[in-house]
């Protein structure tokens, strides 16, 4: 995207609008935000080319004092519009506001955008419970603590968030407090760092936390002791940010067709006069699905309109695997078969689901089958074939083309080469097993 | 004439890729994942960006954080995943965030049938966030269709900085059908409105800072705002934007906000924000109206239908005509908001109503609450309207169709 360069006349000396903060007398995010303009300031950063993106809650409200862009989301979900952002341009300097509620309601976010190593600066306002909504405990709060939703004490553990994030990968991890003298720095320096960064702010609820708990700043600084964690920096690596690095990937893709049109020409003849269902019924994993396909391809390069529905169980490579196909010389609307003029039916699963068509055929139908399905009753007439005298090698992922070809040889709704060039087109891969499998089936037709 | 052989799928990741997609993210939910897995592989050989995300919440915000860079963003999902998106759906609709939304349903309710075709979700994506603010939904009925509805989506999300829905089943994302090549229709496709980027910032006339957009003193403006992003004027009208990385800079907010973007509890600003919203979508709903009308003169009976159930009803006319009975027929391809004049002229002059589609009677709702509307208006007996519902995973045929009209 083209930028217009911004003229800077003079040094900015804030970087915070004319509005005062709306926070309670004493609250720590204060403190943290006025260190964030610090460190705005000192990198004289492009207000133009950074964004904030706050959460919810007390802290949600900050990004509105700041002259920066800014986006204000959903409850736990900032980090994922800040991927978004730094995603679709990588250049832009994209700082998280968030909470410790926003960090719980959020945590799979979080961990991702560690892991992924997204180019992020994630400052959490860490005040131990929620703020807005009137102290409920959090994620963080420490076993034993009063908060509105811990009457009788906190009988939960708080989350360590730094070693979350940097177990996960995050290379730039920070703990502090909104009372550190060095954290315009910090600040500064994550925003300033390529992968994803972290910063986990202790700070104070004035309105909830700190009465509730008797709770103020020793009592915070004593509390990270008594927790036996770690302050300062504690991971500080090497990583490139994702965006980056998933472009420098895509490197040598540029320019390649993107989903090319495949125009089928029309080559062979068809003696289709009017709608023709046609029903492939077997089991999941024996290719079921693909030998349709290619009778689809031919039916198209003889002139029709084909459509092809399958039906199979969420499952992979187990229960039945039916597909469905109308040869029709108009445009077909209705893809849904009820009566089928043919059914290949060559597995038991694919009988269980038979019963309907089995039902409705007539005897101006056929039923191409194996042996073992010989006495399967219907109405239709049943055409036999054997796959042992096939006099190839007839295995469960190839039985379901030879009745196929078995079927259209039969049927004569196109020539059998329109067929052979759909593998050879479609199926190059498999060309060389699948045509003697196609050819084999003449001899199985002329002798059932 | 040229033909090809493909599913819905790959017509919709062309339709958005012929749009100018260049964002999307996504997690994999039968029967959505063909548009992921094309999505992906596509967008880096043209510059633009794929990805799983961890969920569906996280592939819609990162969908919305992307817009506001300027990129076209899709996603793609199923019932249960619109389920999870639902918070961030209104989210788009109140930061007026260009997104195109693909939900392939399947049965629901939960889980229901991965694999089976549905049509459940119709009033779920009108009224799936909170507020019960408009949004726009387009249904294609053939793969063709497909191509040229995901592009006119991109159009509609883009001009009207909107979340569109694209709503297909199973059956349609799937199943593959031959195309005539000279179906697929490229749909125009415009840009939502940006603020005009050569304007000085900040500029000031006489000391008063100039609106970025009107060319306009206003003393309102901030110094680092020279244009006021939500100032509507008229009140339906689509502002301009600028885009994050561009040479404003913007705010974007899930909360009630003035015409700077702060959060306001002011009544009379809340109204005409929410108003805003409202009235963008449902005072342009002529130009969002798309559909195929098949009147005949002397049919008594009308089918209404949309996405797959139309393939069958179209069959059903064409079969009854045939059999010397005439009959009427109109599929919609406009959902959201309803086309109500397309509807109404359709009906004009019918008897008989007969409304299809594979659920419990969904879209019925809105054409009683329309034609009973329109008919004690102009003092008129409404015709007899009637639903042809299925929800068993089967599709609704063509001979449940002539057995209505016949029976
Ligand atoms: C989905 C959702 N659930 C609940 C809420 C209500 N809510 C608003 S703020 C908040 C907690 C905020 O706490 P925290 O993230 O710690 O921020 P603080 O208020 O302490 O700054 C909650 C639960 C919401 N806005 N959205
Ligand atoms: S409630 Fe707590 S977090 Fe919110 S502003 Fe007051 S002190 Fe700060």
């Amino acid at each position: 995207m083209a930028v217009a360069p911004i003229q800077i006349e003079e040094p900015r000396k804030t970087y915070k609008n004319e509005r005062p903060f709306p926070f309670c007398p004493g609250c720590g995010h204060t403190l943290i935000l006025n260190h964030l303009d610090k460190a705005l300031t000192k990198l004289q950063i492009d207000p133009t080319q950074t964004v904030i993106v706050s959460d919810i809650g007390c802290v949600g409200l900050s990004d509105q004092y700041f002259t920066t862009n800014a986006f204000h989301g959903l409850h736990g979900r900032s980090i994922t519009y800040a991927t978004g952002i730094k995603l679709a341009n990588p250049d832009l300097n994209v700082i998280v506001f968030i909470g410790d509620g926003g960090t719980g309601i959020g945590g799979a976010h979080l961990i991702n955008a560690a892991r992924r190593n997204v180019g992020l600066t994630v400052l959490v306002f860490n005040n131990f419970n929620f703020g807005m909504t009137g102290g409920e405990h959090s994620v963080t709060t420490p076993h034993g603590a009063i908060t509105a939703t811990t009457r009788h004490g906190n009988p939960e553990w708080p989350l360590d968030i730094c070693a979350t994030a940097g177990v996960n990968g995050a290379g730039y991890v920070y703990r502090g407090t909104s009372f550190d003298k060095d954290l315009p720095d910090r600040m500064a320096e994550a925003i300033q760092y390529d992968g994803f960064a972290l910063l986990d702010i202790w700070e104070l609820c004035t309105a909830y936390f700190v009465p509730n708990n008797d709770f103020g700043r020793k009592e915070m600084l004593g509390l990270v002791d008594t927790l036996g964690l770690e302050t300062g920096l504690l991971h500080h690596r090497q990583v490139r940010d994702y965006a980056h690095r998933m472009r420098e990937l895509a490197v040598d893709l540029a320019g390649k067709p993107t989903l090319p049109l495949k125009p089928i020409e029309v080559k062979y003849p068809n003696n289709v006069a009017g709608k023709f269902h046609l029903v492939l019924a077997g089991s999941a994993g024996a290719k079921v699905r693909s030998a349709a396909k290619l009778a689809g391809y031919a039916g198209v390069m003889s002139g029709l309109w084909v459509t092809q529905r399958d039906d199979y169980p969420t499952t992979v490579k187990t229960g039945h695997s039916i597909s469905e196909i109308i040869f029709s010389p108009e445009e077909i609307r209705y893809t849904g078969v009820s009566r089928p003029e043919a059914l290949a039916l060559i597995s038991e699963d694919g009988l269980k689901k038979s019963g309907r068509y089995l039902a409705n055929m007539t005897g101006d139908d056929i039923l191409f089958t194996i042996p073992q399905f010989a006495d399967v009753p219907t109405k239709a007439r049943k055409i036999i074939l054997d796959p042992k005298a096939a006099g190839v090698r007839i295995t469960r992922t190839n039985l379901a083309l030879l009745l196929m070809a078995a079927a259209l040889r039969e049927l004569n709704l196109f020539p059998i080469a329109a067929l052979e060039e759909a593998v050879r087109r479609f199926q190059t891969r498999f060309a060389d097993q699948n045509l003697p499998v196609i050819a084999a089936s003449e001899h199985l037709i002329s002798n059932s | 004439m040229a033909k090809e052989y493909i599913d819905g799928a790959t017509a919709i990741a062309r339709g958005a890729l012929a749009a100018g997609c260049d964002f999307f993210a996504g997690y994999p939910i039968t029967p959505a994942t063909p548009i992921l897995l094309h999505m992906l592989n596509e967008l880096p050989k043209v510059g633009g960006v794929g990805i799983e995300a961890e969920d569906e919440i996280s592939a819609i915000g990162m969908c919305i954080g992307a817009a506001m860079t300027g990129v076209r963003p899709m996603t793609a999902t199923s019932g249960p995943g619109i389920s999870l998106y639902s918070e961030n759906i209104g989210l788009a609709i109140m930061g007026e965030t260009p997104l195109v939304i693909v939900n392939v349903m399947r049965m629901g309710p939960a889980t229901g049938g991965a694999t089976t075709p549905a049509q459940g979700d119709v009033q779920f994506v009108r009224w799936g966030t909170s507020g019960g603010y408009p949004v726009i939904a387009l249904a294609p009925s053939s793969v063709a269709e497909c191509y040229t509805l995901t592009m006119r989506a991109f159009d509609l999300a883009e001009r009207f900085r909107t979340p569109v829905f694209i709503l297909v089943d199973k059956e349609m994302n799937y199943a593959m059908a031959t195309v005539d090549i000279d179906e697929y229709v490229d749909a125009p496709v415009g840009q939502r409105p940006l603020v005009p980027q050569h304007r000085p910032r900040p500029a000031a006339v006489d000391g008063v800072r100039v609106n970025a957009v009107t060319g306009k003193p206003d003393p309102r403006l901030r110094p680092e705002e020279t244009y006021l992003p939500y100032d509507f004027d008229p009140v339906d009208a689509v502002q301009p934007t600028s885009p994050f990385g561009g040479p404003h800079i913007t705010r974007f907010t899930t909360s009630s906000h003035d015409e700077h973007g702060f959060l306001t509890k002011d009544a009379d600003k809340v109204r005409r924000l929410n108003d805003h919203l409202r009235l963008k979508i449902l005072n342009h709903r002529r130009e969002m109206a798309f559909g195929v009308s098949d009147v005949q003169e002397e049919a008594d009976a009308l089918f209404i239908s949309y996405g797959t159930t139309a393939r069958a009803m179209r069959e059903a006319v064409d079969r009854s005509r045939e059999a010397g009975r005439p009959v009427s027929g109109l599929t919609l391809h406009t959902l959201w908001p309803v086309p109500e004049a397309m509807i109404l002229d359709a009906v004009a002059g019918h008897q008989r109503i007969i409304v299809a589609e594979l659920n419990h009677g969904q879209y019925i709702r809105e054409i009683e609450r329309l034609v009973y509307r329109d008919a004690a208006q102009r003092r008129i007996l409404p015709p007899e309207i009637i639903g042809l519902d299925r929800a068993d995973g089967e599709l609704i045929t063509p001979e449940q169709f002539l057995e209505v009209v016949n029976g």
